[in-house]
């Protein structure tokens, strides 16, 4: 008998594995991703989604099978098994969850790396690292902008202003003021972004990333398009009675178009025609 | 104060008025006070859900056709604080907390019987206060946030009136909060120990260090808010040097334990529920006792989860991914041991049951997005989108609301002396539960896909998926035409109960249904196993109830 419900729970388990795994790559719930940042995102995406399924199909399982199984029938009295705990068993359940988030809180630590979420912490000894990847991902940033793209210097710095209920861009090479950010393909650009009036975000669903925009604090927020296109950026801080109409767009160009654009758009070029 | 083992001949109940006159008075009853703050909740939910609606008939067309955005910003700010300060709260510690803390530990009375009905009756002017806001000026419309600087430029006199009101729920919920702590570590009944109390007192003394914790800092940042407003103080305005960030820290160090004000008390009534129902004893009693403790621990120190888009820094953001994410564990625990507990029971699938067992699945789909969120490279996509929206009402609503339900269904024959019809209960959870789900599980697709929370008009391509979440919501508003129909009818025509109707064991049952003003005639029963079913001597015990 114990052989048997062995053998009947590794196979469920087993199942229910192979049925988490085929909804996380066959359901699709993630917009087109645009940015380096997004393939990573949905790496952990599905990481989540596989857990989540075999839990979540897992545990409403073994409540139905129990509501079904072990209800009343007609007529019968009496009370059920006494049975007040069993401790291999919740140390077995204490400690399968507590690994389970031990393994996504450190692999979430690896996709937040390789966003570049860490690197802030990493300046004070940057010389012994490699420098491979210096991307700064996001957060408050303090002094100009060049400064935190004098360590890629193939970045493109925008300034961004967010104020109720628009997002306005400048480009300093060129000196470009516009309501929709244009990029090129494949450069990193690095905003930084400074609020008006009140708390804003920037967020691009296709990038999935999202940086709030702080009066009095300016923040950074570094990311490179990979896909050509034209994306949504949504405000995602409640900032008044506008804020559902707080959207923009960013046009990711080809290299050369983003080059046209931005010649044809420059203060200098308008002077000089 | 009297409250002895025996009935006291002074009682100060004695002077109170009898009849349904006592509901509406400054009664020192703890029994009086549960109830009072039941009914009161429920019309604040009644009022709650009717905003809801409103937000849900907006959100049908991708404009802003049907409300004026200022106002549709007010019906959410309002929406959002009396769900969470007027219906949950006090409704899962004040309701159930007063009438059955008393019981459990053995007492007549709480230890403050008059800070007790001071609690409550700061409840219906703070909120009627909030609502009439709208009349006055237009309510407060920053969101229940009342994130700086926005709250302090939109007009003042509804987000001063909206800090009065929730400074005022605040304090009740203090004093509630002290009451409990007392009535449970100081009027235990003689040879009742703390490892023997019923799971719920365990609950509400998590909830309460808690609610003692944290609230006081929430008071302290709203009023610090209003002098910004009103004395233009420079606090967390950024015009005058102020710091936006330090108040959403200030803010979430109340309102992230504020989650667990509401769901700890749900997690230790279902604990009650389930083994009466299934006809077993709670299973894992001591771990259950330590991951409540491992769950007020963890939650005081994971408030910064909210903020991973604010430019918190990068070790801060670590800390509190990984600190926010071992929740699930100790969580985890409870839940295992609720399947344990129905695991080779006698399930009978009434009303209370039903609605337990939705709580289980909903929440458990509310805790692993839970986890998910608290992944910053995760939550930097979905943070302030409908994800978090559905998120969090798979576990207020799927969670706490569900369990209120059960726990009115269990209870009602305690209250009344009088049943509730188990058929029109269950049709009420199917149509709850089918509708619930329709209306927040289609949001987890859009806050993904790219749709903002708090917003009265977006992009067209998620117009059929609002749509179908606005079916959803209709059928919950019309989920509660059934629960009141029974409610109203099984008071006045509905079968006797008896004392006992579900034959348990925990003390409140061991007394006449509704109870005397002193709980028992006699001396109170001494409890030491509150969950021995299926136990011999128990069900001796049962027999000499019977």
């Amino acid at each position: 008998m114990p052989k048997l419900s062995a053998i009947l729970t590794l196979t469920t388990s087993l199942i229910l594995g192979v049925v988490g795994v085929w909804v996380a790559y066959n359901v699709d719930m993630l917009p087109v991703s645009a940015s380096m940042n997004a393939p990573v995102y949905d790496e952990l995406y599905r990481v989540l989604f596989i857990i989540g399924v075999i839990l979540f199909i897992g545990m409403t399982a073994l409540v139905i099978y129990s509501l079904i199984n072990f209800r009343r029938r007609p007529g019968e009295t009496g009370d059920g098994i006494d049975l007040e705990g069993n401790i291999s068993l919740e140390i077995f359940w204490t400690a399968v969850p507590a690994i389970v988030v031990l393994f996504v809180g450190l692999y979430s630590y690896d996709i937040y790396d390789r966003m570049g979420g860490m690197q802030p912490l990493m300046h004070d000894h940057s010389g012994q690292m490699d420098n491979h990847s210096e991307r700064v991902w996001g957060g408050i940033g303090s002094g100009p902008i060049e400064s935190s793209s004098n360590k890629n210097s193939s970045s493109l710095p925008i300034e961004l202003t967010a104020m109720q209920f628009a997002f306005i861009f400048h480009y300093p090479k060129g000196d470009i003021i516009t309501g929709e950010l244009h990029v090129p393909v494949g450069r990193e650009v690095s905003l930084k972004m400074e609020s008006k009036d009140v708390i804003h975000a920037f967020w691009v669903p296709q990038f999935r990333l999202k940086q709030d925009v702080i009066p009095g604090q300016p923040t950074i927020l570094n990311f490179t398009p990979t896909k050509a296109g034209n994306f949504p950026i949504v405000c995602a801080e409640l900032c008044g009675p506008y804020h559902g109409g707080m959207r923009s767009n960013v046009i990711v160009d080809e290299q050369e178009d983003f080059d046209t654009w931005l010649k044809e758009n420059s203060k200098e070029s308008i002077v000089s025609s | 104060m009297t409250i002895s083992l025996k009935p006291s001949n002074s009682s100060p109940e004695k002077l109170q008025p009898t009849g349904w006159l006592k509901y509406l008075s400054f009664s020192l009853d703890h029994k009086v006070i549960g109830l009072q703050y039941l009914v009161c909740g429920f019309f604040f939910y009644l009022i709650g859900g009717s905003l809801a609606g409103a937000i849900r008939v907006e959100l049908i067309s991708p404009l802003s056709d049907f409300m004026p955005r200022e106002v549709y910003n007010q019906v959410l700010t309002l929406h959002g604080t009396i769900m969470i300060f007027l219906w949950i709260v006090p409704v899962v510690n004040g309701a159930f907390g007063n009438y059955l803390i008393p019981f459990y530990v053995g007492a007549r009375d709480m230890a403050f019987p008059r800070l007790n009905a001071v609690a409550f009756w700061l409840i219906p002017p703070s909120g009627l206060m909030l609502i009439s806001s709208y009349f006055i000026n237009g309510a407060a419309q920053s969101g229940w946030t009342a994130y700086p600087p926005l709250s302090i430029t939109t007009p003042a006199a509804g987000q001063i009136i909206w800090i009065l009101s929730v400074l005022l729920l605040g304090g009740s919920s203090i004093f509630g909060g002290i009451n409990f702590i007392a009535t449970i570590l100081k009027l235990r009944r003689p040879g009742l120990k703390l490892m023997q109390l019923p799971m719920y007192c365990w609950a509400m003394l998590g909830t309460s260090i808690l609610v003692v914790l944290s609230t006081p800092v929430l008071a302290g940042t709203l009023i610090l808010l209003s002098f910004d407003i009103v004395a233009h103080t420079g606090f967390f305005n950024p015009s005058l040097g102020g710091n936006v960030i330090v108040y959403q820290h200030l803010f979430w160090f109340y309102s992230h334990p504020a989650v667990y004000i509401m769901v700890l008390p749900a997690f230790g009534l279902v604990s009650e529920i389930l083994p009466i129902h299934s006809r077993k004893p709670l299973f894992g009693y001591t771990t259950m006792v330590f991951s409540i403790m491992g769950i007020v621990v963890l939650g005081l120190i994971v408030w910064a989860h909210h903020m991973f888009t604010s430019g918190t820094p990068p070790w801060m953001r670590l800390f509190f991914t990984i600190a926010t994410a071992f929740i699930a564990v100790p969580t985890g625990i409870k839940f295992f041991n609720w399947v344990a507990t129905l695991w080779g029971g006698k399930i009978s699938l009434n009303a209370a049951m039903l609605f337990s067992c939705g709580f289980i699945i909903n929440f458990v789909l509310g805790g692993i997005t839970g986890v998910a969120l608290a992944q910053v490279p995760f939550d930097v996509h979905v943070h302030d989108t409908y994800f978090v929206v559905a998120h969090f009402h798979y576990i207020v609503y799927g969670g706490s609301v569900f369990v209120i339900f059960s726990s009115i269904y269990h209870w009602f024959p305690k209250f009344t002396g009088k049943m509730l019809n188990e058929n029109l209960g269950r049709f009420h959870f199917i149509i709850t539960f089918i509708g619930f789900n329709l209306c927040f599980a289609p949001q987890h697709w859009l806050g993904l896909n790219g749709m903002p929370r708090r917003v009265a008009e977006y992009d067209p391509q998620f117009q059929l998926i609002n749509q179908i979440s606005s079916v959803g919501a209709l059928l919950m508003a019309l989920s509660t035409l059934p629960f009141l129909w029974n409610i109203i009818q099984s008071i006045f025509f509905g079968e006797e109960a008896g004392d006992n109707p579900w034959n348990a064991l925990t003390p409140e049952w061991l007394t006449s249904s509704p109870p005397p003003v002193e709980n028992w005639d006699g001396e109170a029963p001494l409890v030491l196993e509150p969950y021995g079913y299926g136990k011999k001597d128990s069900n001796e015990t049962q027999e000499a109830i019977r």
